[in-house]
């Protein structure tokens, strides 16, 4: 259970304040997977900060499985807009980083590097290094070097903005597989209204800065599903015309 | 000019494509070194013909009597000391300049505050013609080699710490947080992700100090010194000797090309192992 509690947050870049979060409330089920939902630019990265305890907040407190999140929260894995990867290290190498760090002995930790590898699809490349690699290619390598530790909680802040359509529905769909197995909580901020509600049980849409919370939709579509196609069901649309309808009223609204 | 007489080659030629294989850089820089030679054997007989023609040989002495000097301090041998005193002096320095210049760089790099505080200081520091530090160095390490490596490590010190500190400061924040999500020591975020990234800005720090070295124990053994080739340079000059004097810059000068040549050859190593990133 991650619980977002009353939580602001204000930037100070010399004279200027930035009210990056005002007011937010949430709290995320443990194994779901929850979608927020905002313009560019309104806290939503600064959330994810947050539980990660990256930053604090000024005001609220961000609480993990009970606990107040103080320091770096190493439970979570976070996978941010650019690929992280370190360039003098090779795919495997990258991958098995965590575990390097965790003092795992060098063959137990390529065995499961190469393991999590072949899952996202990257095998034959473990010796490649980033530079060679195609975005979706990093992308997967960033997933699996997060996924590789087993964090219970998955931060994912636009993973897949930077791919074209056809690499983000693959990218959706080896997300959603390796959450079948694990079942993991996943936070994931996006843009996208379609991914966020082929992949989420909710969807949480944020205001303008500061942030709150505008509203949130429950998305019910049944699972195990086809990211391929679920997008054109009738749920879908309805849920997607629902939530549409509210972004337009919302940001209508902040405009005047 | 085709270089299709080895099997390895053909694959680079291929990969590049025919044209590239006419241009082909040896031929050019075939050609580039023949002038370069023709450049440096006109050098030397315009001198030849000038000296004690139209200037007096006393004061530019001339190819042939250096080369003479030359031969004398090969054949018997009494180069040999000097030579190895400048190395000596040169290698001692530039490892402990180096030495401090990188773990200052890591350490200011790593303490933003301190390095806020010192600022005005350093700076100072390297306004500060370094060379102008020979007395007080002799006052302090004698006139035997450690007077030189001390010159020599404080000429290479800055130039090593800048580079580090600004590959330092250069790091990723974005990766720093990932590394301390997936439970990094300090340790382990400085070993495994910042001295790694900052190698590239280090070697050109690394790289700028090596002449810095030889200038710094050169100049070292020029003000005070019974050995060395700055010695040698000062010695011959007091004694109005200008072939020595020559003879001596020509050593110096092939020494200065060898350290660079093997900066050279240590960076495509450390670039083929990948430890020089990007």
């Amino acid at each position: 259970m991650i619980e977002l509690r009353s939580i602001q947050k204000t930037f100070r870049r010399r004279r200027d304040e930035v009210h990056a979060v005002d007011g937010v409330d949430l709290s995320i089920a443990p194994r779901s997977i929850v979608a927020l939902i905002g313009p560019s630019g309104c806290g939503k990265s600064t959330l994810l900060n947050m539980i990660a305890g990256l930053y604090h907040p000024d005001k609220g407190r961000v609480v993990y499985e009970g606990k107040a999140v103080r320091e770096v929260n190493t439970n979570v894995g976070y996978m941010t807009q650019k690929d992280n990867l370190l360039p003098w290290r090779t795919v495997i190498e990258n991958i098995a980083l965590p575990l390097e760090i965790a003092g795992i002995a060098t063959e137990r930790r390529l065995a499961e590097a190469s393991a999590m590898i072949a899952h996202v699809g990257l095998a034959g490349f473990e010796t490649k290094y980033p530079s060679e690699l195609s975005g979706g290619m990093r992308k997967r390598a960033c997933l699996a070097r997060m996924l590789v530790y087993q964090p219970q909680a998955l931060l994912l802040d636009e993973p897949f903005a930077a791919l074209d359509a056809q690499l983000r529905i693959a990218m959706h769909d080896l997300l959603l597989r390796l959450w079948a197995e694990k079942q993991q909580t996943i936070l994931l901020v996006t843009h996208d209204l379609v991914e966020a509600i082929t992949l989420a049980d909710r969807v949480v849409v944020f205001t303008r800065r500061p942030a709150r919370v505008a509203f949130e939709q429950a998305i019910d579509l049944p699972r195990p599903r086809d990211v391929q196609h679920v997008r054109f069901t009738p749920r879908f649309e309805e849920l997607y015309n629902a939530i549409w309808e509210q972004l337009r009223l919302e940001y209508a609204e902040e405009k005047l | 000019m085709t270089v299709r007489d080895t099997g390895a080659d053909d694959d680079a030629i291929d990969r590049r494509g025919w044209r590239h294989a006419m241009t082909s850089p040896d031929a050019s820089s075939a050609l580039i070194g023949f002038y370069q030679i023709i450049l440096g054997v006109l050098f030397l007989v315009v001198w030849q013909l000038v000296s004690g023609r139209l200037i007096d040989s006393f004061i530019i002495s001339d190819p042939i009597d250096i080369a003479d000097r030359l031969w004398e301090w090969l054949s018997t041998g009494s180069i040999w000391p000097h030579v190895w005193a400048t190395v000596h002096a040169t290698f001692l320095g530039f490892v402990i300049g180096a030495a401090l210049g990188v773990a200052g760089g890591l350490w200011l790099g790593l303490s933003p505050f301190l390095s806020r505080v010192l600022d005005p200081y350093i700076w100072a520091f390297n306004a500060l013609p370094k060379v102008a530090l020979a007395p007080l160095f002799i006052l302090w390490f004698g006139l035997d080699i450690n007077s030189k490596v001390a010159l020599a490590a404080v000429l290479v010190v800055f130039l090593v710490f800048v580079n580090t500190f600004a590959g330092v400061r250069e790091v990723d924040q974005d990766l720093v947080d990932g590394m301390r999500i997936m439970r990094a020591s300090r340790w382990q975020i400085l070993t495994k992700l910042i001295v790694p990234s900052a190698t590239s800005w280090i070697f050109v720090g690394l790289k700028a100090g090596v002449p810095y070295a030889l200038i710094g124990a050169i100049i070292g053994e020029l003000i005070a010194s019974s050995r060395g080739l700055g010695y040698l340079v000062q010695r011959a000059g007091s004694e109005f000797d200008a072939a020595g004097v020559f003879a001596a810059l020509v050593v110096i000068a092939a020494l200065a090309m060898i350290f660079n040549e093997i900066v050279n050859v240590m960076q495509r190593r450390l670039e083929r192992w990948r430890i020089v990133s990007r």
